[in-house]
């Protein structure tokens, strides 16, 4: 295979059986980590679950035509040149494959001598082996529980951005953006410009946060997101109506989305809508290195729990390196260079550099790094969503949306004795749909905190288990029936029923 | 709910969406194309029965599922968009179907 490319005919059935490195999610972090790796002739392959490169920030980057650089602005273009790059680097890639699972390899006990990645694509499973293996799998929407945000008619911010980015889909009829975060505006005026009719942009940002992110409002001179961000606010203003300090939303209608009604300066207000997008920022994807035993602790300024990597974005697990919005929300700029870092990292495992080389090479993205970095604690601390949209105050407000979890349930099952997240999965089902807790999860850790008055770090979250993605038991079936194999589904199947409970009593 | 930009618009695909005819672009995901044709709803769920449509786009909210040529569960929202191909919204939980060993 030349160039990379593995068309979507032969599917993951040609791939080999072990690779050096195997990097997951094509997003700038696992790009650049491919194209490093691939660059100190590491074996390297790519797992992405879309169809072209660029993850969710550089979404169909490679087939976009220059009105979409005009539509989406230069750097969204950025993209181009770092999936270019990884598509010339000579390392393989797998699009539209899962991966649902990573088990260690050990040649001693106790010694760590690679991982063995559970991938699917096409109604196929395979089981593949790698020395190293890289996360990057980014980010995605802080969950953004009011009431009837599980309606047809609601959708993420997100998700309407990459339905412009790959099928140039452009929101009709009366659209309302709702929430908060650097993205917001950036949409609004996407959607503006691309001929959208947005009645209105309902600010839920808190009056309280521009007090504290002034404090780091020095870093925040400084860096290239001021000037980006006081332009795009002008020009929604100039062409929406802006409504700020909302300070609750709700989505209303039968079958769908009929009307809005939010509350700003204590007064009730309504608009009719057929079209909701919320976002409330965007928290880490922390399913694949939850699943894999990673360490992650609660950070409080991102208001989310991120994974534990060293300098060189090496996880607790060995032979596990995490890079890019995975770790913790830095943006695409950042990602790009913590996934090249991670590839000096994983190649000096591999003996591919002597670690003075990978110092060196190393120092200057590090500086590059910094400075991508400056201002983000002033929109961490701007941005940060109130707390009113993070734990509902309204009983009723479905939680978990697959199971359709309400908040009073969760609070009843702590008073019931559900500790912790674990725990009360078994009293609720919440949290156990095909989501596995994206939608919820951090809802549930801070709603359980909120209800036991503790903290989010002393009630942890979810204890996720593989497959992280659902996968048909005939696809288990049909894999080779290694050890490795039998341990994903035998010994899991027994660890559901044990740890949890050893979870939970931790927890008390 | 969508509208396509003139300027995007590629070869035409046609398929079905609960047996009526469906004209989608080349590369549309199946869930693009749904809401491209005015669909907000593509499944009930099977806890309450309540109707869902695409909510994230980007295959982790599971809110997409259809059933797709016999298939059930479905990412609408991660499955390009075929010539022919047959797509149902999945009302509420996966049939358990015999499906022919391979």
């Amino acid at each position: 295979m030349t160039g990379g490319t593995l068309s979507r005919e032969q599917g993951i059935a040609d791939l080999v059986d072990d690779y050096d490195v195997i990097v997951v999610g094509a997003g700038p972090a696992g790009l650049s980590a491919a194209t490093t790796l691939a660059g100190t002739k590491a074996r390297t392959l790519l797992i992405d679950e879309n169809q072209t490169p660029g993850g969710q920030i550089y979404r169909a980057i490679t087939l976009a035509q220059p009105v979409d650089r005009q539509r989406m602005g230069e750097d969204y273009w950025r993209g181009r040149s770092i999936a270019e790059e990884f598509l010339r680097s000579g390392a393989e890639y797998a699009p539209a494959t899962t991966a649902w699972s990573i088990q260690p390899l050990q040649d001693d006990p106790g010694r760590t001598a690679g991982h063995e990645v559970g991938l699917s694509s096409s109604g196929m499973a395979r089981l593949i082996r790698a020395k190293q293996v890289v996360l990057a799998t980014g980010a995605l929407e802080r969950p953004f529980p009011i009431p009837g945000w599980t309606l047809p008619g609601v959708m993420t911010a997100g998700a309407a951005q990459i339905a412009l980015k790959t099928s140039g889909l452009v929101p009709s009829g009366k659209v309302v953006i709702a929430g908060t975060g650097p993205l917001l505006y950036l949409l609004a005026a996407q959607l503006i410009d691309a001929g959208a009719m947005v009645s209105a942009v309902l600010d839920t940002t808190p009056r309280e946060n521009w007090h504290r992110a002034f404090r780091h409002a020095p870093g925040f001179l400084v860096s290239p997101y001021l000037a980006k961000g006081l332009k795009l606010l002008k020009s929604v203003q100039r062409r929406t109506r802006v409504i700020r300090w909302v300070s609750t939303l709700a989505a209303e209608g039968e079958g769908g989305l009929r009307e809005i009604v939010w509350m700003t300066g204590g007064r009730e207000q309504r608009m009719p809508a057929d079209l909701l997008l919320l976002h409330q920022g965007v928290v880490p994807n922390v399913n694949f290195s939850n699943a894999a035993g990673c360490d992650h602790y609660w950070d409080e300024a991102q208001l989310t729990f991120r994974p534990q990597v060293d300098e060189w974005y090496a996880s607790s697990v060995a032979g596990l390196s995490l890079a890019g919005d995975g770790v913790g929300i830095r943006g695409a700029e950042a990602a790009a260079i913590q996934g090249r870092i991670a590839g000096l990292g994983c190649a000096s495992q591999l003996g591919l550099i002597a670690p003075v080389e990978r110092d060196r090479l190393a120092d200057p993205l590090r500086r590059s790094l910094a400075r991508a970095m400056r201002g983000r604690r002033f929109l961490d601390e701007l941005y940060r969503p109130a707390k009113a949209f993070r734990v509902p105050q309204d009983q009723d407000t479905t939680v978990c949306r697959c199971e359709e979890i309400s908040a009073g349930q969760i609070r009843a099952s702590v008073n019931a004795g559900a500790g912790g997240p674990n725990q009360m999965k078994v009293f609720l089902r919440c949290g156990m749909g095909p989501c596995q807790g994206r939608l919820c999860g951090l809802t549930v850790t801070e709603l359980i905190a909120d209800e036991r008055g503790t903290h989010p770090s002393e009630i942890g979250y979810y204890r996720l288990r593989f497959p992280i993605k659902p996968l048909k038991l005939r696809e288990l079936a049909a894999l080779p029936q290694t050890d490795t194999a039998k341990v994903a589904v035998l010994a899991d199947l027994a660890d559901t029923h044990h740890s949890t409970d050893l979870v939970e009593r931790k927890s008390q | 709910m969508f509208r396509r930009l003139s300027d995007r618009a590629s070869g035409e695909i046609t398929f079905t969406f609960d047996g009526r005819p469906i004209t989608a672009s080349a590369g549309d995901s199946v869930a693009a194309a749904l809401l491209a044709a005015g669909v907000r709803a593509c499944r009930t769920t099977p806890v309450s029965g309540s109707p869902r449509g695409p909510y994230c786009m980007m295959g982790v909210c599971f809110e997409c599922l259809v059933r797709i040529d016999g298939v059930d569960n479905r990412q609408g929202c991660l499955v390009i968009v075929q010539e022919g191909m047959r797509v149902e919204s999945q009302r509420g939980s996966a049939a358990l179907m015999a499906e022919p060993a391979q």
